[in-house]
């Protein structure tokens, strides 16, 4: 059971230092490692670059980051829910990397593979491409008549990511669209702690339905009781019954 | 008279052909969903990561790792997969999302999109959108026709230029507004062209409230 620590406190010991690069899995609040950033924040680390595809909200999961001054720079494709990232960035105390989200999806990808970049023609002709090199590919008939650009891969000291299902082994099983940027970032980084709701011993997870195997997964923590919040609550009325 | 949001949701739902896989913006787009012609049956994507999104849940039914990409708790389908993001924009970048309908700021005559910041506003980011409409095969904005202003006043979002930060260049295939329907030719050979005009809106009131050129299909 080398790989599972007690608490998100013990998972994080001796990793952490100012002026890091954090990536943190998630989409909105669905599938982020929320236990993992409180601790984050209650250690004091600061002057943070986190890669997240959002910012939380005010007062929850990176939006507490954002209150403690912890993080210097965010690269995201969206931050719209959070009034403190708002008024940071506008005031020029907080660093925006605006990224496409399929872009920075690819980029965490690459980084983790050992893809140092890649084209795309994601941003072609918007501020996006500016300073970057474009290239056309006419010999390759599917590429043949557009404009990409290059887009290099992305690579951090930390990634934390929240899974549902995990083993001693470090193997994790995400669920619905709480998988979104966990897997990639799993790999994109040099040290990979997971979060998990449930945590078995190895050899009770099905080999064939891991998303994540576990040579990327450094350290592991079971957080039974994390918070699942929903951001937008829609739904519809129950069907009225006949009478 | 002009088109309301559920009548332009409705024609764009015209768009839609059996079998397609779509990708619905924020806004108006969304309705096209409650729009889907009898007998046509189609997948939307979410690129959060997730194939065949279901109707809101019932009350009471609503599971936090069960959102669309506005952030919604949406419900499962019978058809419906999950996939990290890298994979959902593989699926959109590799053009194997047959068409994306979404919202506009501005667009200009020759398929120019800006549909993601405003200068010296706060700016939230172009989540997917940039995306969407550089890898998907079909791209279909529904917008106003114009920008109304605090003041009254009225400008044309459809244009010569945009004015504002571009989300692609030369993306559009299609525009539906309150008043009527054009199509573009992202090629740039052939001029913007308008194909049907909202009930009760003439053409004459169309080249009025409308800076871009077009011709009458």
């Amino acid at each position: 059971m080398r790989k599972v620590y007690k608490d998100a406190k013990s998972a994080l010991a001796g990793l952490l230092k100012d002026d890091m690069t954090i990536m943190a899995g998630g989409f909105g609040l669905c599938g982020v490692a929320e236990t993992l950033v409180e601790a984050i924040k209650e250690s004091g680390v600061k002057g943070l670059t986190v890669i997240s595809n959002n910012a939380g909200v005010d007062g929850i999961h990176l939006g507490k980051l954002l209150e403690t001054r912890q993080i210097r720079k965010m690269i995201s494709s969206y931050v719209g829910e959070n009034k403190i990232f708002a008024q940071q960035y506008l005031a020029g105390e907080l660093e925006l990397e605006f990224n496409p989200q399929g872009t920075l999806a690819e980029r965490i990808r690459a980084g983790g593979a050992g893809i140092p970049a890649f084209f795309t023609a994601t941003g072609v002709g918007t501020v996006i491409a500016e300073g970057k090199e474009e290239r056309e590919f006419p010999d390759l008939p599917r590429f043949a008549g557009r404009k990409y650009i290059l887009e290099t891969g992305l690579w951090a000291d930390l990634a934390l990511v929240h899974a549902w299902k995990g083993d001693s082994e470090g193997n994790l099983i995400y669920r619905k669209t709480a998988r979104n940027f966990n897997p990639m970032m799993a790999t994109a980084a040099t040290v990979t702690v997971a979060e998990v709701e449930h945590l078995f011993p190895a050899g009770e997870l099905e080999p064939d339905q891991i998303h994540t195997p576990g040579i990327y997964v450094k350290r592991i923590v079971h957080v039974p009781d994390a918070p699942k919040r929903i951001e937008n609550r829609t739904t519809r009325p129950h069907p009225t019954p006949n009478h | 008279m002009a088109w309301s949001r559920e009548e332009m949701a409705a024609r764009a739902a015209k768009e839609l052909k059996d079998g397609f896989y779509v990708n619905l913006g924020i806004g108006i787009p969304t309705l096209v969903s409650n729009f889907i012609p009898d007998g046509i049956s189609v997948a939307l994507q979410s690129e959060n990561g997730m194939m065949g999104i279901g109707p809101f849940p019932y009350e009471g039914e609503e599971d936090p790792d069960l959102i669309n990409a506005g952030k919604q708790t949406v419900t499962e389908l019978p058809i419906t997969s999950y996939f990290s993001s890298a994979d959902s924009f593989a699926m959109i970048r590799g053009g194997h999302i047959d068409i994306s309908i979404l919202g506009a700021m501005q667009v200009a005559q020759n398929g120019d999109l800006a549909n993601w910041m405003i200068p010296g506003k706060m700016v939230k980011g172009m989540g997917g959108a940039m995306d969407l409409v550089a890898g998907v095969k079909r791209v279909v904005v529904v917008m106003e026709h114009e920008a109304k202003g605090k003041d009254g006043t009225a400008e044309s979002k459809l244009l010569k230029r945009c004015t504002l930060p571009l989300t692609g260049a030369g993306v559009v295939d299609m525009v539906i507004t309150d008043l009527g329907v054009f199509e573009i030719d992202r090629s740039g050979k052939s001029p913007m062209r308008l194909l049907e005009c909202a009930t009760g809106v003439s053409v004459d009131d169309i080249r009025a409230r409308t800076e871009a050129d077009f011709v009458v299909a």
